[in-house]
């Protein structure tokens, strides 16, 4: 028994104080997943589509560059950037798992994690209880993935165990049951594959350019205008890629986690829970080592070390933790 | 002639609207009897775990006869509970039964310590915490489905065809350690 929650009362989990029924808090978006439902299957697809036509841009401008037939490995990429999709679309929570080195929590080792994630479950209404995950790193930090409810895991890290009482940790539980519900895993786990692939295969194409093709392109050149345009098309495109991620995750994340902590508070009918873990995950400095850029937007606070300043914020995959407990504290 | 034609629409308008109302509450009080089946499926867990829970503080504590009779008996008056006012009723007083049970087991030092004490104590919790989770699921559902059948014009509907006002499951919790929370500020 490593159970090492804060010391509580072992009492059962008071959602409603009051014995009279208390209807869920009005929020600013329908108590109905459909439409997000939709908007992330949507999206998804959208975000497929998008990447296949980026990898078959990426390799053919390389194809270019390197005076290899251009056409036919461009047709190979879409290919294969197909069956990335497909593959992702089934596997990408295994892979971010794996990513993050996750390992299943048993009921024996864990009871009041699973015991508290199956009742969020049937107080959310949903069916299939997501698997939990453990994380072993000191920093507290949670994410949820999967492509649906029958196929989601929640993962959370020992240190978020041992510093957050049960109140904290439930809160935090919902917010990754509404990330859950409402299907935002699906989208931000597949981007979170698509987007390590375009990173790591524009990083190697920098690269090999740098240090060993420059010479090479530049002697047997066959010059004209046309190609010193396509040239430098090319050049953007790869130079952009890491950029162009990054902007897709963006779009993906800020929005979400306002959403999921509302939603969070319909099943917990307690604020002070989720703000409170909130606060401590924000005031604990120290980085998961597990988390990388690919990864940063699934968790529930930014794992990555923060540097404050304008630009930064404007690339930040999170809301500022200030911002979002402040609007829980006024529900 | 248009005039025949334009009530026959009329009629047909109302008819596809009066079938679509049905078919909506059809729907949601399918939705009000799944969510009460899930308490139900909590409420018998919970009643699972109390026989084992009684044999082990009978090892320690046997002669505190009168506690434990009283678990049994409100177990099983909690067992054969019908409607929704016998559940809550025969629920809580199983919950205060219990409550004396565990108060009492903290004067047995042995019993607190024993392994299969702790895990049931802990599922017995678990459970607690399930039940009041379905509840408030079930509890929601039934709001949503009340407030459905009173507003018009499905009101017309659920009245002439038997759509009735479901009820809350209330039920009073363990312990007041939560401070309450006021949601209409």
């Amino acid at each position: 028994m490593n159970d090492s929650f804060n010391p509580e009362p072992q009492s059962a989990r008071l959602i409603d104080p009051r014995e009279t029924y208390q209807p869920p808090p009005k929020l600013g978006t329908p108590w109905i997943f459909e439409d997000q439902i939709a908007a992330n299957r949507r999206g998804t697809f959208l975000l497929m589509i998008v990447f296949s036509m980026f990898l078959v841009i990426i390799v053919w401008a390389v194809s270019y560059i390197y005076h290899q037939n251009a056409y036919m490995l461009a047709f190979v990429a879409a290919v294969v950037a197909f069956f990335t999709s497909f593959f992702s679309f089934y596997n990408s929570d295994k892979i971010v798992l794996s990513m993050s080195g996750a390992v299943e929590a048993t009921k024996e080792e864990y009871p009041h994690l699973i015991n508290t994630l199956e009742g969020l479950t049937l107080a959310a209404g949903m069916r299939g209880v997501p698997k939990a995950y453990i994380i072993f790193d000191s920093a507290p930090n949670a994410f949820a993935t999967g492509r649906d409810p029958e196929h989601a895991a929640v993962a959370v890290t020992t240190g978020l165990l041992e510093k957050l009482n049960r109140y904290q940790l439930e809160g935090v539980l919902a917010h990754e049951l509404s990330h859950v519900a409402n299907r935002d895993i699906l989208l931000s786990t597949v981007a979170a594959v698509m987007v390590g692939t375009i990173v790591l295969l524009s990083d190697w194409v920098l690269r090999s350019m740098w240090y060993g093709g420059g010479r090479r392109r530049r002697s047997d050149r066959d010059g004209g205008g046309a190609g010193a345009i396509l040239l430098i098309i090319a050049l953007i495109a790869v130079i952009l890629s890491p950029i162009i991620a990054k902007l897709l995750q963006l779009a993906l994340s800020r929005r979400r986690e306002y959403l999921a902590d509302a939603h969070a508070i319909s099943l917990t009918r307690y604020p002070d829970g989720l703000a409170g873990a909130l606060e401590t995950i924000a005031n604990d400095h120290e980085p998961l080592e597990v988390a990388n850029k690919a990864t940063a937007h699934l968790y529930i606070a930014n794992p990555l070390q923060e540097y404050k300043g304008w630009l930064n914020s404007l690339f930040s995959t999170h809301p500022p933790i200030e911002e979002r407990v402040a609007r829980l504290r006024r529900m | 002639m248009p005039y025949i034609i334009a009530l026959i629409v009329v009629i047909v308008i109302i008819i596809l609207f009066a079938i679509a109302t049905f078919n909506r509450l059809v729907g949601l009080r399918e939705r009000v009897r799944n969510a009460w089946s899930q308490i139900d499926v909590q409420l018998k867990r919970r009643h699972d775990l109390i026989p084992n829970l009684v044999e082990t503080v009978k090892g320690y504590a046997a002669h505190e006869r009168q506690t434990l009779e009283a678990v049994i008996q409100a177990r099983n008056a909690a067992m054969g509970a019908q409607t929704i006012q016998e559940h809550q009723q025969a629920e809580n007083m199983l919950t205060s039964t219990l409550r004396s049970l565990f108060a009492l087991s903290e004067a047995y030092p042995n019993l607190k310590a024993n392994e299969n004490f702790m895990m049931l104590q802990e599922e017995l919790s678990g459970t607690e915490g399930k039940i009041a989770y379905a509840r408030q699921h079930y509890n929601d559902v039934v709001n949503s489905y009340n407030a459905t059948i009173k507003m018009f014009p499905a009101n017309i509907i659920a009245s002439s065809s038997g759509f009735t006002e479901e009820q809350y499951f209330q039920m009073e919790d363990g312990e007041r350690s939560v401070p309450s929370v006021n949601f209409n500020r």
